[in-house]
């Protein structure tokens, strides 16, 4: 197994630096960060112009290979550049990556567990009411987009708010912290109240995929023999799916799960605007508005590891949960 | 419906009349699940007294509702299945219980063991710890306790090395293996009645025996009483004490064994028995099956009216307008359900009479010595190895799979040569191989003594002309959206036929299977398994070939059906004058169709003759094994018969024993002493004619005749 992981991290370390690196050259062909400073009012003086976009390695005079070289040679070094505003690209990262992080955790575990069991409660229940409710509501988050999902929270919470009324709005749906929150309790609480509405834009759309997931293969499990087995030795019904069907069951969802809470570290750009959290899919947006090549090179750069790994860790989680799987 | 068998006493094959109080009672048992097309009634009215440590078998074809109504005793049906009448387990009614109050009942009282062993362990928990489950379900057991007697469980039911074994996952098990656990499961908490539903149908044959004997003894070691469900005939004759026939969701005869086995007092009975084909009958005695004609019921709005009518060559007007009750015939009789059960235990019709012996026209062949006819297949020394690899990443070589290890026969115009043996001991790559007709990895075939390794293109396409296959599966080796009169016109089509003489060819052909000229617009799924057999058939002959291979062509069906199938096969040959390679692992099939029989084990033959010499004479330690491993359909003979019992499973071909590749598993060996044992370990015995004998070779070093049926 350990060699195995370690031939498979080779051959990403390749698939990584070909994905980056198109990306690099494409950025770079594509963004134009002179015409920024041109398009500037009162505009930058022509000095100042080149010598900052000399410092960003992007200077529009100089061949782009010769730009990509001197990137390749940076980043081996640890040098990622800097951004448009001339910080470290690294130091940039280094804080947008916990914003997300802090973000994303707890809507991903959430959304992991609720979507394994309310699939699972479906297949059980297949064809009764709370079936049909549950998958009707699952296709009408898969119709409803992000960028709609999330401001139409935004409008719950901001109606909620005023019906309840009081000084302060109860819920919170801007930014991650309430900068006046004092002592362990109140932060934590600030911390809480403004993760709710993003964690919930997060999570639906989770939710109703895996839940979609789960009850497939749960349903191909509740007709399955070692489910009859397991009750025919006197485990009741609810303790025989749990135990025998779900963990079954789980296997093949657990592949998608992991895809796409990785994945959605690097994609939670729409919420993350939406609800002012300053994390990599605000940073990506601000950088590709502002012909930034350093920062697009590094958050894809970021997005490939992440699916790297992941792809990996469901081999391995797959792996782990399934005695038959052998790598 | 009057349910009078409630008072009726029923003998044991010791001719006891039961008494005292029975352990599980089921009375008037109905079962309906809704459908879309209305009520199905699968179970309508069963009942049957199980007293302490007695077996009872319940027999019946697919869809009788066998299995339903043991299902509705442990309370596992879905819910959309309406459970009526009484199951009551030493006076304790368990229709209606809860969940929580069944399954106090389920595994402690009553335990079950399933058909497929292969699906019916959960895949990712060990073995061991499911076994434990099963304790501690029901006893409150330490850590250490609960594996001790789990590792003791393992041991009963015949499991070598139980401390390894227990923490293997179950597809590091074989078949035979898994149902030693679920039979290890089962008996975990000393049950009062275990049901045992199919347990040996998915298993061959020597690994059936091995189980057989494993429940019986489970049941000396727990005195349980069991309960038999099967459609082998065979397997409960020599098992059960009782039995009851079931036929439409009804019980329709039910007795002591020998009772219903001599003394059948219902058509259906004793259509099953007539089409089952027997191992012990001689070559003389050979005589044509008696199918039973059409099919089952549906369960769907059954009329007033014997169920078995339509099928029944003895039915009268009153069978068309009245079901018949299960009632004895007259006094000392058994109960059976049919109107002219009078006529049959009086006499007044033949029990050999009910069904028609179909006649089958003598093969004009048949006349001619076999060494007088021509050779129209020949297979020297064909090998097939696979490589065996492993990894997902870097494929490397780690072994090879000797599939086919060297085997010879030939095949003679006219002639049925059955190849016979276990799951994996390389009958179908053996086929797959001469289908291909390209030169074999080592050895030829040849056809017409044509070798296929010299054959061009164009000659091989014609040479497939005169070789055609029908394979296991009648339903999935037809395409669902293809009407059946294209699948045949199909290999017709491809030779170059125009579409208005391949429909003439397929009416003739569809006549000449016993389907009629109008099925051809119909698509598969309109018939039953025996009727898309037959399209098969006429597929394959649609060429008019000389070589039929046949892998398995009865083994899907229904015992009644399968003997209609094997008719007209029998039929086919003597009026087309084909050659049949006929693979089964059913010998009971081979002895009644063939001429001539081949064993195969691990890749080679190691018995080869004339069906008269091989199943009489068995001359090699495996064939006498096989041969005694199959139950017979005649209580008398099974209880007298002592079982020859192979240890352990068939060896992996990637992992061949060396010299004798049977020696650790042949009886023969551990009887021999030092010097003969050195001959088996060292020197791989050739295939040799056995002294004195025209066609009957055997590869054995210490071949001797042994009579075993």
């Amino acid at each position: 197994m350990g060699a195995f992981i370690v031939r498979r991290l080779l051959n990403y370390v390749v698939l990584v630096f070909i994905a980056t690196s198109l990306a690099y050259l494409g950025a770079a062909t594509a963004f134009h960060p002179k015409d920024q400073y041109l398009a500037k009012n009162p505009p930058t003086p022509a000095a100042v112009m080149y010598q900052e976009l000399n410092e960003r390695n992007g200077n529009p005079e100089k061949p782009v290979f010769e730009r990509y070289a001197k990137w390749v040679d940076g980043v081996a070094h640890g040098d990622f550049g800097k951004t448009w505003q001339l910080d470290s690209v690294k130091k940039h990262f280094s804080i947008s990556v916990w914003v997300t992080v802090r973000l994303v955790t707890v809507a991903a575990v959430l959304s992991a567990i609720l979507g394994v069991l309310i699939g699972s409660f479906q297949a059980v229940r297949q064809y009764k009411f709370s079936d049909h409710s549950i998958t009707f509501a699952s296709y009408l988050i898969f119709a409803m987009p992000v960028f709609v999902l999330a401001p139409f929270l935004k409008l719950i919470a901001v109606q909620v708010n005023k019906a309840v009324g009081g000084d302060k709005p109860l819920l919170q749906y801007q930014g991650e912290i309430d900068p006046n929150a004092t002592g362990f309790f109140g932060q934590l609480f600030s911390r809480a109240d403004h993760l709710l509405l993003p964690t919930i834009s997060l999570s639906l759309g989770l939710i109703a995929f895996y839940s979609r997931y789960q009850r497939g293969t749960m349903l191909d499990v509740m007709g399955s023999d070692f489910l009859r087995t397991a009750r025919a030795k006197g485990l009741r019904k609810g303790r025989a799916i749990l135990k025998h069907g779900v963990r079954t069951a789980v296997i093949p969802v657990m592949t998608l799960v992991t895809y796409s809470t990785i994945t959605t570290f690097a994609g939670a750009i729409i919420t993350e605007r939406v609800f002012g959290w300053n994390g990599l899919g605000s940073w990506f947006t601000d950088s590709t508005r502002h012909a930034d090549v350093n920062s697009v090179a590094m958050i894809t750069l970021f997005s490939a590891v992440l699916v790297l790994i992941a792809g990996m860790l469901s081999d391995v989680i797959t792996a782990v949960l399934d005695p038959r799987v052998r790598l | 419906m009057s349910h009078p068998n409630d008072e009726l006493l029923i003998t044991d094959a010791a001719g006891r009349a039961e008494t005292g109080v029975p352990l599980l009672s089921v009375r008037d048992l109905h079962v309906t699940f809704s459908s879309e097309a209305g009520d199905v009634r699968a179970v309508r009215g069963v009942s049957y007294d199980l007293h302490p440590g007695e077996v009872l078998g319940i027999v019946g074809e697919s869809g009788s509702g066998k299995s339903v109504s043991s299902m509705a005793v442990l309370g596992l049906l879905p819910d959309n299945a309406r459970v009526t009448g009484s199951v009551q387990l030493a006076g304790r009614e368990l229709l209606g219980l809860s969940d929580r109050a069944m399954s106090k009942v389920r595994g402690k009282d009553i335990a079950m063991v399933f058909q497929d062993p292969l699906s019916a362990l959960t895949p990712v928990f060990t073995v061991g710890d499911q076994i434990i489950e099963a304790l501690t379900v029901h006893q409150n057991l330490g850590k250490e306790a609960a594996r001790k007697r789990a590792l003791e469980l393992l041991d009963v039911v015949g499991i070598p090395d139980p401390q390894r074994r227990f923490k293997n996952f179950p597809h590091e098990f074989s078949g035979g293996m898994r149902q030693r656990v679920m039979i290890a499961m089962a008996i975990a908490n000393d049950p009062k009645v275990i049901l045992c539903d199919e347990p040996t149908t998915a298993l061959d044959v020597t690994i059936q025996a091995q189980i057989l004997e494993a429940l019986k003894n489970a049941q000396a070691l727990t005195g349980a009483a069991i309960l038999m469900i099967t459609h082998d005939l065979g397997v409960v004759a020599g098992f059960a004490d009782k039995v009851t026939v079931m036929y439409a969701g009804r019980p329709v005869e039910s007795g002591a064994v020998d009772e219903i086995y001599y003394r059948p007092r219902m058509p259906y009975t004793i259509g099953l028995l007539g089409s089952i084909p027997r191992l012990d009958e001689s070559s003389e005695q050979r005589r044509p099956l008696t199918p039973i004609e059409g099919t089952p019921p549906s369960m769907v709005g059954l009329p007033d009216a014997c169920p078995f009518v339509a099928r029944c060559p003895i039915a009268v007007e009153v069978c068309h307008s009245s079901e018949p009750e299960l009632l004895p015939a007259g006094p000392g009789s058994h109960p059976s359900a049919c109107h002219r059960r009078a006529d049959l235990a009086g006499g007044t019709i033949p029990v050999d009479g009910v069904f028609p012996v179909p006649k089958i026209p003598a093969a004009p062949l048949d006349a001619l010595p076999r060494a007088d006819r021509a050779t129209v297949l020949e297979v020297k020394g064909l090998h097939k190895h696979f490589p065996l690899m492993r990894g997902a990443v870097f494929k490397r070589r780690v072994g090879t799979v000797r599939a086919v290890d060297g085997i010879s026969f030939d095949i003679r115009e006219g002639e049925t040569l059955g190849l016979v043996g276990e799951s994996g001991c390389g009958k179908t790559t053996t086929l797959m191989e001469i289908l291909e007709l390209v030169a074999p990895q080592a050895g030829s075939v040849a056809v017409f003594g044509r070798e296929a390794a010299n054959l061009s293109g164009r000659e091989r396409m014609e040479m497939r002309k005169d070789i055609q296959v029908v394979f296991q599966d009648p339903m999935a080796s037809l395409d669902p959206r293809m009407p059946v009169g294209e699948a045949i016109a199909e290999p017709l089509r491809t030779h170059g036929w125009s579409a208005e003489k391949s429909r003439a060819r397929v009416e003739e052909l569809l006549k000449l299977v016993g389907l009629e000229p109008y099925h051809a617009e119909r698509f598969p799924r309109e018939f039953s398994g025996g009727q898309r057999q037959r399209i098969c058939v006429a597929r394959a002959l649609a060429l008019n070939p000389k070589v039929v291979i046949l892998d398995e062509p009865v083994s899907a069906l229904d015992v009644s059906i399968q003997a209609g199938v094997i008719n007209l096969l029998d039929e086919l040959r003597a009026k087309l004058g084909l050659s049949y390679l006929f693979v089964a692992h059913d010998l009971s099939v081979v002895r009644h169709i063939a001429d001539r029989v081949a064993v195969m084990y691990l890749g080679r033959i190691v018995e080869i003759g004339d069906v008269a010499s091989v199943f009489r004479a068995p001359s090699h330690p495996y064939t006498q094994a096989l041969l005694s491993a199959i139950p017979l359909p005649d209580p008398h003979k099974e209880r007298e018969r002592t079982r020859i019992l192979l240890p352990g499973d068939l060896p992996s071909p990637a992992n061949v024993p060396s010299g004798c590749r049977f020696r650790d598993r042949c009886f023969k060996y551990a009887s021999l002493n030092a010097a003969e044992q050195e001959k088996c370990r060292d020197e791989d015995p050739m295939i040799v004619a056995r002294p004195g004998r025209e066609d009957h070779a055997t590869a054995c070093h210490f071949a001797d005749a042994l009579e075993v049926v």
